[in-house]
């Protein structure tokens, strides 16, 4: 029978003594997530501004689209950037599938409509306080959506870190696209899945104390720096 | 009991001169929801001093001053102008104030109005003079009591140097020197050759600071005129009524 208590000590132990495979595993998801976040902002934050503050035919049918795409399945995500990626797809030029860079694709995919359906509801809120004072100060169009989108900022990181959570915690689309190939494409959550199956459970509870510290970590981070941010605007 | 300490009238500003008039409303007329909350409104306003837009709620006088800052369109009538809307600034009713500092908020005006980072700090700082905030310049704006918010929110409109300044109410949720000061920074900006348009419903107020009025009930205009004339023999019944204190239904 498993034993609990020795699988633990030695996740303990792997992760205390920096082992090399579980770091170098550890900084892959942190990059490609990382990245994937950083791009899903660059797109979201604009496209759910614009979405919170233009008014245009089909604009419904787009809010509906983007919140539905929250719920994507990341491993249809994953098949469809497979086929577009793999040799008979229209992608095979950029010989991009089994790579990071792949994975960071499907990671985008997934997390741009979380980062801007939640972008589109903080402005969209905002809009509704604020509109009449920036039109008042005869702000255009793209000063109003910049005015925004700094006063929403403590929001915004929180949709970021929503994003993050999404990137971090996924495993279907970065498996198949990624192919979860030791030291190139191995990821936290990939790891854990081949682990397990494979009976290694020391490094998948390494790795699965990992991810949690590391969720748990960037939530109160967050958390804090918001409080500070609420109280340093409430009391000087 | 001690007697009530009496806050003196600020200064009369300038009397207004009768040239040709700096915002005319001809005909103008809004409907909502079926109804017409503007009818047929007539009005001109001379290009200097203080008019108010007197009337009780629901009279349409906050609709006259959207409608004067073009933040709306009438559907029927004119409004004339002579100014462009950069040279026209509006102070809503509820104003909100960014989650910057008390500078910040300024300096975001300044940045909007198109004023060059190098002439920023002085703008900023005879801005901060103005309000008398500049103890409070690195402060959250968030903090700052409702009549310093208030002062704040006028000089924030004052960034682009405007020669038409429409208040909506800036006074509703003031103390007694709360209002003397904002009405004496009010007094200030129309000396300085500003023309201001205050919408109020308080008589008071509009006896302190008027010039000429505009009174409006039921989305219709009563009567206008000089303020002295106005308080003095209202020539309407629903400006005598309102001016002792009745109520208009």
């Amino acid at each position: 029978m498993f034993d609990f208590a020795t699988a633990f000590a030695e996740a303990f132990a792997l992760v205390f003594a920096g082992d090399a495979a579980l770091v170098q595993i550890v900084g892959l998801s942190l990059w490609v997530s990382g990245c994937a976040v950083l791009i899903s902002c660059l797109l979201g934050l604009p496209l759910g501004a614009a979405l919170a503050m233009t008014r245009f035919a089909g604009r419904r049918a787009l809010v509906v689209a983007m919140s539905a795409l929250m719920g994507l399945p990341p491993v249809v995500v994953g098949l469809t950037l497979y086929l577009m990626l793999s040799q008979s797809g229209p992608f095979a030029v950029f010989e991009l599938l089994y790579t990071p860079t792949a994975m960071i694709i499907a990671q985008v995919v997934l997390v741009t409509p979380i980062v801007t359906t939640l972008t589109r509801q903080v402005i969209e809120d905002l809009d509704r306080d604020l509109s009449e004072t920036l039109r008042a100060l005869r702000a255009s169009w793209f000063d109003r959506v910049g005015t925004l989108l700094w006063e929403a900022r403590l929001a915004l990181v929180t949709a970021a870190l929503a994003g993050m959570g999404r990137a971090l915690a996924e495993v279907g689309a970065v498996m198949i696209v990624g192919g979860n190939i030791n030291h190139a494409t191995r990821v936290m959550t990939t790891s854990i899945a081949l682990e397990t199956s494979r009976g290694e459970l020391a490094l998948a509870l390494a790795l699965g104390l990992v991810l949690l510290a590391l969720s748990l970590g960037i939530n109160a981070a967050v958390l804090g720096l918001r409080d500070r941010a609420e109280h340093q605007v409430a009391h000087g | 009991m001690a007697d009530p300490q009496i806050i003196p009238f600020p200064q009369q500003p300038l009397r207004a001169p009768s040239v040709a008039p700096l915002l005319a409303f001809d005909g103008v007329s809004i409907r909502r929801g079926g109804g017409l909350v503007l009818s047929d409104v007539s009005f001109g306003l001379s290009p200097h001093g203080i008019s108010c837009l007197l009337g009780p709620n629901g009279a349409g006088k906050s609709l006259c001053l959207r409608l004067a800052a073009q933040l709306i369109l009438p559907e029927e009538g004119r409004i004339t102008c002579d100014l462009p809307p950069s040279q026209i600034a509006y102070v809503p009713q509820n104003p909100v104030l960014l989650r910057r500092s008390v500078s910040g908020n300024l300096v975001h005006a300044l940045k909007l109005s198109g004023v060059r980072w190098r002439d920023r700090r002085d703008r900023l700082q005879t801005l901060l003079t103005q309000a008398r905030l500049t103890f409070a310049a690195d402060q959250p704006a968030q903090s700052l009591s409702s009549g310093e918010a208030q002062r704040l929110t006028l000089v924030r409109a004052l960034a682009s140097q405007p020669q038409l300044l429409l208040l909506d109410e800036p006074c509703a949720s003031l103390d007694p020197a709360s209002t003397a000061a904002l009405e004496e920074l009010v007094c200030t900006i129309a000396r300085s050759g500003t023309k201001i348009v205050l919408v109020t419903h308080d008589v008071g107020q509009a006896k302190r600071l008027a010039d000429d009025v505009v009174f409006l009930a039921s989305g219709k205009v009563r009567e206008t005129g000089p303020a002295d004339r106005f308080f003095e023999a209202p020539g309407s019944n629903a400006a005598r009524a309102y001016l002792e204190g009745r109520l208009l239904t």
